[in-house]
């Protein structure tokens, strides 16, 4: 292995430099507000945890973990996402507290790269779980406040699309009966989008006609509002229906939010294979070319921590969100003080002046320190040189 | 006008094949455009990109969202294992992927060694068969391998066969069959369905497949 070089560092790790810095934590803030806003309350929990407990249950797959030991060689995993910690702490510390739970995080996780860049290890996500609520007026609370916080930020023409593991599931079952390893395959064609292999896969099956169209339809069921119909005449059964209509229910509700604008259906969404139980869904936003967000609602994530209760939430990837906000203003928003020895002590004094009564980020500065003065003048939003007589600046 | 549709194509043989197939679709990327050495052609009355792409990093565009469609061989998809949307089977550039080795040659009781650009594909389809192998990469003229006695068997792309013949190479197995496929972004699947559905409608019927 050759030496490190003193700029390297391990792959997929960034440093957020003051530019993107600042950027970050507008965005950050402007989503806390939101999810504040509806109510829901912040928490943290540690970076580091028992593979055990957080690993196994966690939806990352198992070789995108970063793994350590500790000194008694336990297995750790940095966290490779918020919400089985946060299901950890609802199962114990929280486990007395008052249903429904509106929690929300916003903090660093981190999923090993396998080989190449472009993709970051550690990345933040804002997200919000709400724990104890398993109707649709849950599912479309959580979706209209992503909606929202996504439209604080400045972002406008973004698409979140939701699926029903529930009603594929149940579809399946209908057609293809007690086959579970050929429905199996079918789901991993779906998880794995590989659309030819699961039309091929379908054409070898030793089924009617009928039962071939139903499934090939499925690949078709995306859209608007009128996927419901086609859905229903798809599959009979009674979980099926019922799945259907709390799509339905759902996207009244979420019209009475009037945030539908932004809302299409796929009943062929899978976004993780043994995760979601209901309601799942994925934002998408332009010049992105990968995941703006995602969430769902899981069954059975509570229960593994022994708490029986459903829940639903939402991750924001932040770092995607700001790349996806192509137009945010990038203006210097300092102001600068130059002084020089007698000066020195007016600048204080006018500095503290800026900052307490405009508000103002305020740099003071000697200027034998200056390189190039212009330069320096040239970075700041505005400046007053004391050094010169009159204390003049560009205001 | 809106974003143009980005479409990263292979260059050469299939950039014709795949261009006779968009005309019958209804797009015209006229495939003569393709002797110029530009890398990108505007289709600007189709409101249409084309990237000129090496076959192989045609899904490398499409899963970083540089391109919103790309027509990749299964070879490469299968290699790479990447996060992109399969959707249709062109049914260009038809081949298969095989095991050929010298006749009458056993593998290797020790160490199996086998030649190949498809590191995945190989260790993939011996691991599926009971058998754990060791590979070596090479990037071109795999069938020399055997022939020098460097490795007992090579995995690679067989069209017609010949150049396995006139080398005195036979043919073990066959993996998999290979034709192109229409991929697409995950986020321009969703962005830009109303564009792409009509485009793999189009398609689909070109190839003659219910879509």
């Amino acid at each position: 292995m050759a030496k490190r070089l003193m700029f390297e560092k391990p792959l997929g790790m960034r440093d957020t430099l003051p530019f993107f810095y600042n950027q970050k934590s507008k965005a950050r803030e402007q989503l806390k507000t939101s999810i504040l806003s509806y109510g829901y309350v912040f928490m943290d929990t540690p970076f580091l945890e028992y593979h055990e407990t957080i690993g196994k249950v966690s939806a990352t797959k198992e070789q995108r973990l970063f793994k350590l030991l500790d000194q008694q060689g336990h297995t750790l995993v940095l966290r490779p996402d918020m919400t089985a910690p946060i299901a950890r702490v609802a199962a114990s510390q929280l486990k007395d507290a008052e249903y429904p739970l509106r929690l929300a995080y916003d903090g660093p996780v981190f999923r090993a790269q396998q080989a190449e860049g472009g993709k970051p290890a550690q990345f933040e996500q804002v997200g919000t779980e709400l724990i104890g609520d398993h109707s649709s007026y849950g599912d479309a609370e959580v979706i209209a406040l992503l909606v929202e916080s996504l439209k604080q930020t400045g972002l406008d023409d973004f698409v979140i699309t939701i699926g029903h593991i529930g009603y594929v599931k149940a579809f399946f079952k209908d057609v293809m009966g007690e086959d579970i390893e050929t429905t199996e395959q079918l789901l991993e064609y779906l998880y794995r989008k590989n659309y030819v292999g699961y039309r091929e896969k379908v054409k070898q099956l030793g089924l009617n006609d009928e039962k071939k169209k139903a499934l090939l339809a499925l690949l078709e069921l995306r859209g608007g509002e009128e996927v419901f119909t086609r859905s229903k005449s798809l599959a009979r059964n009674q979980v099926c229906m019922q799945a259907v209509n709390e799509l339905k229910q759902l996207f009244k509700l979420l019209s009475n939010y009037g945030v539908d604008k932004h809302i299409r259906f796929d009943l062929n969404l899978i976004s993780h294979m043994n995760y979601y139980t209901g309601i799942l869904f994925e934002g998408y936003a332009p010049n992105l070319g990968a995941l703006l967000c995602n969430g769902g609602r899981y069954d059975t994530l509570l229960p593994s921590f022994q708490l029986n209760a459903s829940a639903t939430g939402f991750a924001i990837h932040l770092e995607r969100l700001v790349e996806a906000l192509s137009d945010y203003s990038n203006g210097e928003t300092r102001v600068g003080i130059i002084v020089d020895d007698e000066t020195h002590a007016q600048g204080i004094k006018r500095a503290a002046e800026l900052r307490r009564e405009e508000g103002y980020q305020v740099l003071l500065q000697h200027i034998d320190q200056i390189p190039d003065l212009n330069e320096f003048k040239s970075q700041l939003r505005e400046y007053e040189d004391f050094t010169l007589k009159g204390a003049e600046g560009n205001e | 006008m809106s974003k143009p549709l980005t479409i990263a194509m292979p260059k050469g043989r299939i950039y014709e094949e795949a261009a006779e197939l968009m005309q019958q679709a209804g797009y015209d990327l006229s495939a003569d455009a393709e002797k110029s050495r530009k890398l990108i052609l505007e289709f600007p009355e189709q409101n249409i990109q084309v990237m000129m792409a090496k076959p192989m990093d045609v899904v490398t565009y499409v899963e970083y969202g540089a391109a919103d469609i790309g027509i990749a061989g299964k070879d490469v998809l299968l290699e790479q294992d990447r996060d992109v949307y399969e959707v249709l089977d062109l049914k260009i550039s038809p081949c298969y992927v095989a095991v050929a080795g010298l006749p009458n040659q056993p593998l290797s009781r020790i160490a199996p060694k086998i030649a190949t650009k498809y590191p995945k594909i190989a260790s993939d389809y011996f691991r599926e068969q009971g058998e754990q192998i060791e590979i070596i990469p090479l990037n071109g003229s795999i069938e020399l391998a055997p022939i020098i006695g460097l490795t007992d068997r090579i995995v690679d792309i067989v069209s017609t066969g010949r150049t396995l013949k006139e080398n005195g190479l036979i043919e073990y197995e066959k993996i998999s069959d290979i034709t192109s496929r229409l991929i697409v972004n995950p986020v321009s699947y969703r962005l830009k369905s109303t564009e792409i559905d009509e485009m793999v409608a189009g398609l689909s019927q070109a190839v003659g497949v219910e879509a």
